[in-house]
């Protein structure tokens, strides 16, 4: 990464974190990416803004800003970027400090991808009938009929299998997985 | 016709929810005669969950099927869904771009007694393969049952078409249309071709899902198409399991059928609907069989212009 060594502000750890990050600093402020957003009605600051906050070191505020967890990782605004910033990767960046640093007010998003990843963890595979049940018993429980009419729509189609898959080679991964998460914190102390 | 043989890499979806992509992509497969032999003991993508919140180990996580297909002697690998598509095709670019990622993830991968040499692998999407190395004509030549009359809205979503354009325009793709013409099917203009299905957002604030999924469904019906046809699972979902609820939100009544394209080859090709997955979809599918015509339908002469026009130029044919 181009960053200097020396600095450390806000701005240059978002870009260490970031494949490609380091073109973050050539943002023409255009708002392509906004005008682009499909979701970006519903963010509290378009990508364009949050940008502009990064620049100003305006940390707490650009955690706990929604946009991160309302990207769809449709990656329009990064295809259109006049200046080629991965945007979207950027997004994700922004989606993990926000959950290191515990700073943000959307935790039901995080909690999704999480859970997501905890069948992925335990069995190699993703499991929509477990994803669905856990996440919203415990996040959105007033959900779960609403769901439930859904999956029984799904079960009769054959298209919610319950019974959840696994790999041979579970151990293996889990400990790719486990130097994986290992080497990512020792980028964070870095 | 010389079988060929693909290294597979079926995805999570396609053995869940999204069977009817499955099976009909094995049934046409059979019928072109191609084969796909499935990766070993492959693992989950991550779908955009693990790349979103966990960058390192969701690198590793997909790098470990490119490094089991190379292990398995395999050059290219065929993948039916857009986000496997993508992050496959992601990792074994990025690991070749960023040096620095490309060896964590190989040192991640050692702990796994793994390794994978970017670049050795080409990924490529379904509906590539079959208009790279089988082709339109080809296609035309097997078609048993030509898809006259039907008008079709042709839906590629997000990953196969952005962030690399692969083999298309990522604004206007149009490897799909020429695919469903040669099939004898009318192609419908269609604006929102790459627009969002809304992804996981049905998850998270279903207002913002809901408003994307009516979108679409509202443009293919008023570009007159009698279904949408996708590559992607999660479209798929998104637009077909969804739409009774876009309905409700929005009060309205559209019944616009859901299709992988892998089904409409094969009703082409004369396969059973049964063989193709029909009838596990929401948005009952089945209607459209009816609506296929013997004989194609007189070619529509353009509106005349009324003589008060002012002048344009004329569009060539």
């Amino acid at each position: 990464m181009t960053a200097p060594q020396h600095r450390n502000t806000f701005f240059d750890r978002v870009v260490a974190a970031t494949p490609g990050g380091e073109l973050l600093s050539r943002c023409l402020q255009c708002g392509s990416c906004g005008g682009s957003c499909p979701s970006g009605a519903d963010m509290d600051h378009t990508p364009r803004a949050l940008f502009a906050m990064i620049s100003a070191g305006l940390e707490d505020e650009v955690l706990s800003s929604n946009t991160p967890w309302y990207c769809v990782s449709c990656y329009a605004c990064t295809t259109r970027c006049p200046q080629n910033i991965p945007i979207t990767d950027i997004m994700y960046t922004l989606k993990e400090m926000a959950i290191r640093a515990g700073r943000y007010d959307h935790p039901h998003a995080a909690k999704f991808s999480e859970t997501f990843i905890g069948f992925v963890e335990q069995r190699g595979r993703s499991f929509e009938a477990g994803l669905a049940t856990r996440y919203h018993l415990f996040h959105h429980p007033q959900q779960v009929i609403k769901l439930g009419i859904m999956g029984v729509g799904m079960l009769r189609r054959n298209r919610l299998p319950l019974r959840p898959k696994s790999i041979r080679q579970i151990d293996q991964l889990q400990a790719i997985l486990a130097e994986a998460k290992a080497l990512a914190a020792k980028e964070v102390e870095a | 016709m010389t079988a060929s043989c693909y290294s597979y890499y079926p995805g999570c979806s396609l053995q869940h929810r999204s069977h009817a992509y499955q099976q009909s992509t094995e049934a046409i497969a059979r019928s072109l005669g191609f084969e796909l032999a499935e990766i070993d003991d492959w693992n989950c993508c991550g779908a955009t969950e693990y790349f979103s919140v966990n960058r390192l180990p969701a690198y590793a996580l997909v790098a470990r099927n490119l490094a089991l297909a190379a292990d398995q002697g395999a050059e290219e690998i065929v993948v039916p869904c857009s986000a496997c598509f993508l992050n496959l095709h992601k990792t074994d670019k990025n690991m070749k771009l960023y040096p620095e990622l490309g060896s964590k993830v190989n040192k991640a991968l050692a702990a796994g007694n793994l390794h994978y040499e970017p670049g050795t692998v080409k990924v490529r999407h379904l509906l590539e393969m079959i208009l790279t190395d089988i082709g339109v004509d080809r296609l035309k030549d097997r078609t048993r049952r030509p898809l006259y009359g039907l008008k079709l809205a042709p839906y590629y979503g997000c990953l196969v078409a952005r962030p690399d354009s692969v083999f298309d325009s990522t604004e206007q793709p149009t490897a799909m249309d020429k695919m469903l013409e040669a099939l004898g099917a009318q192609v419908v203009p269609f604006s929102l071709k790459t627009f969002c299905c809304g992804g996981h957002m049905t998850q998270i604030s279903e207002e913002t899902a809901l408003d994307m999924i009516h979108r679409i469904i509202k443009c293919a019906a008023d570009s007159g198409a009698d279904a949408l046809v996708t590559l992607c699972p999660m479209c798929q979902l998104n637009l077909d399991v969804y739409q009774e609820a876009a309905n409700r939100y929005f009060e309205t009544s559209y019944q616009v059928p859901v299709l992988f394209f892998t089904q409409v080859i094969g009703v082409a090709l004369g396969l059973s609907p049964k063989e193709l997955g029909f009838g596990q979809e929401f948005v009952d599918a089945r209607v459209l069989l009816d609506k296929i015509q013997d004989v194609p339908p007189p070619r529509a002469t353009p509106a005349r212009r009324s003589k008060q026009a002012l002048p344009m130029p004329a569009m060539p044919e």
